[in-house]
């Protein structure tokens, strides 16, 4: 297998096999928070995937330059969830200034990104993964492994938020409305996604 | 009194999970059975209750505008130690929650108390509400980890609680039985609402 078709293989895990929010849990709360309406739901995948893939770059070099060169694996954690809180901080100040029109998009969902337990899983994970082969993930995998869970993340979202908005106009009993038929509906996708587990590449 | 009443506010009128929707990620990830869910939810506790204690004592002296981040890492200071010991103590537990120990740092009901809880309240209301909140997402925990690992596997704590002729729900302790257990768990706890109200 080539590096291509490890790439592949890559993708394939991160938006359909392994998707973040259906099969690993990672990313609910934006998951049923911002999933009422498309275009909201357009602009957090946008900012997550954005963040994510940043997120990786910056927890990749600090954990293989400072937390393992110092032998300090244990701040782990603390290292990380302060890296993003910085990133997203400093990524919101830099698009408020250079790009007005996307900051008016992304803007209310990039302080939500620091919580969003998705991109800190997404770091965490880069540490541990492994290829099949047994070596681990270089600067490049991590970077990339980062972007496509982002658009796992996205494709998810986007597809929830297109059911609900038809979901107002459904007759639902009273007491299903809101978030239980939410999760529900979460269920039956991520039943459906288990489709793609049997999948050999 | 004040002191009670924070106390068993978690429980039922303000669940962190059924009532205020925060943490969705643990608890649909680590429900697969009794036995996580308990690791899950004193692990929680533990993090919630440092943390609000701390907060609160620091809370004068804290400057608003970089409030989230001191937070954070005084919640993350907590977790590693939950972590490390953990590691040592339960090595098993410890390998099934897996990632999501690092990831109580981001759980959103530790964070949520802070902000909306202990930042403007005294150490001892601060600590009762710690309490509360904790026990009732662990009790919540057990509530979902009951149904699925029943359902899943008929075990309840790891003992066989369901007849031998029982064929295992598979589904139920797979990714899309924890969301359909919790949403209809959630459909209830509107129904005894709306009907409480009516």
């Amino acid at each position: 297998m080539g590096y291509l078709g490890k790439l592949f293989f890559m993708a394939m895990t991160a938006v359909f096999i392994n998707n973040y929010v259906l099969s690993r849990f990672l990313g609910l709360c934006p998951y049923l928070g911002v999933s009422k309406k498309l275009d909201s739901a357009f602009g957090m995948g946008m900012a997550v995937i954005f963040v994510m893939t940043m997120a990786s770059a910056f927890t990749y070099l600090i954990n293989t330059y400072l937390l393992v060169a110092y032998n300090l694996q244990y701040l782990q954690t603390i290292a990380f969830i302060l890296t993003i809180a910085a990133l997203v901080q400093f990524v919101e100040m830099v698009i408020q200034k250079n790009a007005p029109s996307l900051y008016k998009a992304l803007g209310v969902y990039l302080p939500l990104i620091t919580t969003n337990c998705a991109v800190l899983g997404v770091a965490i994970l880069n540490t541990k993964a492994t290829w099949n082969d047994g070596t681990a993930y270089t600067f490049i995998d991590a970077v990339l492994n980062g972007f496509l869970s982002g658009i796992g993340f996205t494709l998810v979202l986007l597809l929830m938020a297109g059911i609900r908005e038809r979901l107002e106009y459904a007759d639902l009993p009273v007491n299903m409305k809101g978030m239980p038929i939410g999760l529900i509906l979460a269920g039956v996708m991520a039943l459906a996604f288990y489709g793609f587990m049997g999948f050999k590449i | 009194m004040t002191f009670l009443n924070e106390l068993t506010k978690g429980f039922i009128k303000e669940n962190p999970i059924f009532v205020i929707v925060l943490g969705m990620c643990p608890t649909l990830a680590v429900s697969t059975s009794v036995n996580n869910a308990i690791g899950m939810g004193f692990a929680a506790t533990f993090v919630l209750i440092c943390s609000n204690i701390i907060i609160s004592m620091i809370k004068d002296i804290t400057p608003d505008k970089i409030r989230i981040p001191i937070y954070i890492v005084v919640i993350a200071a907590f977790v590693s130690i939950v972590d490390m010991v953990m590691a040592a103590y339960t090595p098993a537990l410890h390998k099934s929650l897996g990632i999501f120990i690092p990831l109580i740092v981001v759980n959103c009901i530790i964070l949520g108390r802070a902000e909306a809880f202990a930042n403007r309240n005294t150490v001892l209301s601060s600590l009762a509400d710690g309490i509360g909140m904790g026990l009732g997402f662990t009790f919540s925990l057990i509530i979902v980890a009951t149904i699925r690992e029943i359902l899943g596997s008929g075990t309840w704590l790891g003992f066989k609680v369901m007849p031998v002729t029982y064929d295992p729900m598979l589904v139920a302790i797979l990714a899309p039985g924890a969301f359909i257990t919790l949403g209809f768990l959630m459909g209830m706890m509107q129904m005894m609402k709306n009907k409480r109200s009516r």
